[in-house]
């Protein structure tokens, strides 16, 4: 498989929110205004493009060679928290304003299931460690483009009349499964 | 057993060097907050419903730490956080004056004529924006709630006549009825003040008349009974200055269209002409 069709496997036919069903709780949480979107979906797209890259390291260098694959939940997700409570910290020391932009999703990002997903996804098909990082990017940008696709509808939504018993998260789920309905078309692209 | 022991190992480094890590990383990049942000955070209600003008309560907390924020900015929490603030910030506070929220429309749907229908989405800035509703009076309140809707602490309704009434217990002065509201009907107000003039019409008399039967006509003659001087004229519409109303209701008594009205126990202010 080339890189290209990787991303744009993660990207589009194997999207992870509306394909794989992974994340839905950030999905529906921070997709009420697209500026929110965006900015949630870039702090997961880092987030995921970093564990991936770690999560291959922890996989091939300890869980095989010692024969440990079944702690493979439970240090990625070690992992997983770590790095996103470093990359924290580190925002917030070298960029405040970029800290001040993610940083209510942060570590929300923590809990992401997306994320572990992503990790266990990239062991289960052998990828290389380049193409762990591409997936985890087309993965993260998949994840983004889904946030910013419902949050366009929703925000236009503020102004139509919903039947009352729909109003809120009713309709938001209905509008996801429209979407994820959409991303079908996709399949056999790849 | 070997497996147990390598798995045991082999996990244990692992958090043992990430928590190394965050360890040395928390140090590196440590940045320095004022502890009492934190402390002041704690204390507050925590809804972040923006009312001290600040975007949540983290901020206003900030603020206050930086000197930025009064200690009693926070209306929702009124006197009792604000005494725990200012204890934390080590003065003395006195309680905001607790502020609620009045509509300035006496005109629902016995009182305001119509003219033709509206058919378009229930929201009153749509209304506004659009075709204007479908009261024949351009200032007066449109009536699809939109400040009932935009109210999170339960403090308003629509009556059946087809106006906003505050529950002033309820009320916090958030000011989101304020922002919701197209026609700039309701304003937030001092608790005690219980006389107010219900009517936002620039028409003159006349024309007042013509749509609304409970509208100000600018008669002026609240401005000339007034004793404290607190009612004035401005663009055909009589106005009240708070900051001198002392709850006389002479004002009240005279109004020809009843647009004045009296809130039920509220007291007599005693007040200290200024200027």
């Amino acid at each position: 498989m080339s890189l290209f069709t990787i991303l744009l496997s993660a990207l589009l036919v194997n999207n992870f929110v509306l394909v794989r069903f992974l994340g839905i709780c950030p999905f529906m949480g921070v997709s009420k205004q697209v500026d929110s979107a965006i900015g949630m979906g870039l702090a997961t797209t880092f987030v995921m493009v970093v564990a991936a890259a770690a999560t291959w390291l922890i996989q091939w260098f300890i869980l095989e060679p010692f024969g440990l694959p079944f702690l493979q939940n439970m240090s990625f997700i070690l992992v997983i928290a770590s790095m996103v409570q470093l990359v924290e910290m580190f925002l917030h020391k070298t960029s405040p304003s970029l800290y001040r932009a993610m940083g209510i999703f942060l570590p929300l990002i923590t809990t992401n299931c997306a994320i572990l997903g992503l990790a266990i996804m990239g062991v289960q098909n052998s990828y290389t460690f380049i193409e762990t990082v591409v997936f985890g990017l087309g993965g993260g940008l998949g994840f983004t483009l889904a946030l910013i696709l419902l949050a366009g509808i929703r925000e236009e939504l503020q102004f139509a009349d919903i039947p009352k018993p729909l109003r809120g998260a009713g309709i938001a789920f209905i509008l996801a499964g429209l979407l994820s309905l959409a991303f079908g078309g996709f399949a056999g692209l790849v | 057993m070997n497996t147990t022991i390598i798995s045991l190992v082999s996990m244990g480094s692992m958090a043992a060097l990430f928590a190394l890590g965050l360890a040395v990383a928390s140090k590196k990049f440590a940045v320095e907050t004022d502890p009492r942000v934190e402390e002041i955070e704690s204390v507050l209600p925590g809804v972040n419903c923006g009312a001290c003008g600040f975007a949540g309560c983290n901020n206003f907390a900030e603020g206050v730490a930086s000197g930025k924020a009064p200690v009693n900015g926070c209306p929702v929490g009124g006197l009792s956080v604000a005494k725990m603030v200012a204890s934390i910030m080590g003065v003395e506070a006195d309680g905001p004056k607790r502020r609620v929220a009045q509509v300035l429309c006496k005109g629902g749907h016995a009182e305001a004529k119509q003219r033709g229908g509206y058919d378009g989405p229930k929201d009153c800035r749509i209304a506004h924006a659009t075709q204007g509703g479908d009261k024949a009076c351009s200032y007066g309140c449109l009536g699809y709630g939109s400040c009932v809707a935009s109210c999170e602490f339960n403090a308003m309704y629509m009556d059946e006549n087809g106006l906003p009434v505050v529950i002033e217990e309820n009320c916090t002065a958030c000011g989101k009825c304020v922002d919701a509201c197209p026609r700039d009907i309701i304003v937030l107000v001092d608790e005690e003040q219980g006389v107010h003039i219900r009517c936002r019409s620039l028409l003159t008399g006349r024309f007042v008349r013509q749509v609304c039967s409970v509208g100000c006509i600018a008669c002026q003659r609240c401005v000339k009974v007034c004793p404290t001087g607190a009612i004035y004229m401005e663009d055909n519409l009589a106005r009240i200055d708070y900051d001198k109303c002392i709850n006389c209701r002479e004002c009240v008594a005279v109004c020809p269209m009843n647009t004045i009205d009296w809130q039920e126990g509220k007291a007599l202010l005693e007040k200290v002409a200024v200027g």
